[in-house]
């Protein structure tokens, strides 16, 4: 089966109305986007979202219901094993062989992945070496902490050299030195002219390495661009205004509200706080001023950029909803 | 063609390094049946009288057959904790041939069964077991020992598609093996039981089966006062009876395998 002919198609990962429906529940819907070889996509959303869906789709594990996508030149769905010729995937659990030594696991993917006994044997070592992982590469994989076993799992997706790599939220429950080397290390990677794919649910991860954020919420697409794009979009700053109890923050949206660019939300870490977007320059005076005459009385007041949290918290529903309902 | 075989043989070595690996494992094909052998063999030998011959004799193919039908947990168990811990998964964003995952299970899960029962046999030797009778009959024999254990993985393969969890595999295959081994010619003769149980116990394929041993090894079969048909033909009814189960499991385990890993 040969690439497609396709003057659209290229090296990296292309989608196009992307979308999948269990029952009559739409997982994913409308998905569209277009990563250049040696760029990182980052799959932004919480639980439920639709990234996982859309990995599932890119790596040839679920047929998509509508839309169609490329991975590295090749048709998901008419020529899946080419894609898997070119492709790693790393899931959200460690989905390594417990059974299995980290060095047997790795030469098992690699004669898997077409290459020779002695092949693979050399594949395996290299990559012990590359990811650090000499001192217990004889240790059985179900023997490994939950870091090694993230290690492991990316070495795997690594045995076969892919063109793209897919993540699947690769540093859930990593601590965060163990999450820094793994950045350290994919960006290495990316570096090395590697198309990474990859789903978080930390902000901080899409920041660091992704070169455009698409923001999946619900199984939609709310937002796509560059960080700093999707920074600019929702407004240039933003006032955080604390309060004695989260009864008098919550009363305070609705006069705050008045000089807000976008919607005034309740900080989801602390229920006293309100985050309220504002233009640039919009002095401390006027912020106070509106709260003028309610009774309420600020205990402190900060001002800061935008962060990717805030488009996080704009743009999808469920911090607000669970913040209204608490 | 080639790739299958190879990746299949990868993937058989995979599961096989599991029962070396897994102490549980490699216990149930070798330590548990010697001790239900020795056990049998000296607490019923001393009260089990069997015309034709001994009990020892008698014995072995039936707990052949046990292992063999118990053989089922440790492919079924296998089966589930692949589909649900993503293994399955993994496998499937490879490169690797259409089919070997499937054909690696089947091969190293037969081969570890098998390696029970030759453990076994061994053991039965030890103890004054013997096959008698010329070279090609024992030798089918043997043949129908890899008949069985090549339905039961099927079987337990099939279970550990459709259970949740590895308890449910153990579970179900416990409640229906454990009481269909004993009501049947595995352990004691079935003509001393009472009407009711004999009937079961002759028309229990486990009964055919362990008969079918007896007979091609040439060991006493101790069949009931007016056999029925099945006790008649052990030999025909067991290798049927495999067959029938293998032609109606493959097909479903591979559809249900594809639902499994297809959505």
């Amino acid at each position: 089966m040969a690439a497609t002919t396709d003057s659209n198609v290229h090296g990296g990962v292309r989608a196009q109305g992307l979308g999948k429906r269990f029952g009559d529940f739409w997982a994913l819907r409308g998905l569209d986007i277009d990563v250049a070889p040696g760029t990182v996509l980052g799959l932004l959303g919480h639980n439920g979202a639709g990234k996982t869906t859309a990995l599932r789709m890119l790596t040839t594990l679920s047929r998509p219901t509508e839309g169609s996508a490329t991975v590295a030149g090749f048709d998901v769905q008419r020529s899946g094993h080419d894609v898997r010729r070119n492709i790693g995937v790393a899931g959200q659990e460690a989905t390594v062989d417990g059974l299995l030594t980290v060095h047997a696991n790795l030469v098992m993917i690699g004669r898997l992945s077409r290459l020779s006994k002695a092949e693979a044997r050399a594949r395996a070592e290299e990559l012990i070496v590359e990811l650090d992982m000499g001192e217990f590469s004889t240790r059985l994989a179900k023997d490994c902490s939950g870091g090694m076993r993230r290690r492991l799992d990316l070495a795997a997706s690594l045995v076969q050299r892919p063109a793209v790599l897919f993540l699947d939220e690769p540093t859930t429950g990593l601590d965060p030195l163990a999450r820094n080397n793994l950045w350290a290390t994919l960006k290495r990677l990316v570096a090395g002219g590697m198309t990474l794919v990859l789903t978080t649910q930390y902000l901080e991860e899409a920041d660091r390495l992704a070169d455009e954020i698409v923001l999946l919420d619900h199984g939609r697409v709310v937002a796509h661009g560059s960080p700093a794009e999707l920074k600019a979009r929702i407004g240039g700053q933003r006032f955080v205004v604390s309060f004695d109890t989260s009864e008098d923050a919550d009363a305070a949206r609705i006069p705050l509200a008045g000089i807000a660019t976008t919607e005034v939300v309740i900080d989801p870490d602390d229920a006293t706080r309100v985050i309220v977007p504002v233009a640039p320059h919009t002095s401390v005076v006027a912020v106070i001023a509106t709260l003028d005459g309610t009774g309420l009385e600020p205990l402190d007041l900060q001002r800061r950029d935008s962060t990717l949290d805030d488009v996080f918290l704009t743009l999808t529903e469920t911090p607000t909803a669970e913040v209204a309902s608490s | 063609m080639s790739t299958l075989v190879s990746d299949s043989l990868v993937m058989a070595r995979r599961n096989f390094e599991h029962v070396r690996r897994v102490p549980e494992k490699l216990l149930d094909v070798t330590l548990q049946p010697i001790m239900f052998t020795l056990l049998f063999a000296f607490v019923f030998g001393a009260v089990i009288a069997i015309p034709g011959g001994s009990y020892r004799e008698y014995l072995i193919p039936g707990i052949i057959i046990q292992t063999l039908t118990f053989g089922m947990m440790g492919p079924g168990v296998s089966m589930v904790t692949d589909l649900s811990e993503g293994v399955v998964d993994r496998l499937r964003t490879l490169p690797m041939a259409k089919g070997a995952y499937l054909i690696g299970f089947i091969v190293a899960e037969v081969a570890a069964t098998l390696l029970g029962a030759t453990i076994l046999t061994a053991t039965g030797l030890a103890i004054g077991w013997r096959a008698h009778g010329d070279v090609s009959t024992v030798a089918s024999g043997f043949g129908i020992m890899v008949l069985v254990a090549l339905t039961f993985v099927t079987l337990g393969g099939y279970l550990g598609m459709i259970a949740k969890s590895s308890e449910g595999v153990q579970g179900i295959a416990f409640m229906t093996v454990f009481p269909l081994t004993f009501l049947a010619s595995t352990f004691v003769p079935i003509g001393g039981l009472s009407p009711v149980l004999r009937h079961i116990a002759e028309w229990n394929p486990i009964t055919w089966m362990a008969a079918a041993l007896r007979t091609q090894f040439g060991n006493p079969v101790a069949p009931p006062d007016h056999p029925g048909l099945p006790m008649q033909h052990p030999v025909l009814f067991a290798t049927v009876f495999c067959a029938v189960l293998l032609v109606v499991l493959v097909p479903l385990s591979i559809r249900r395998f594809t639902q499994r890993t297809t959505d």
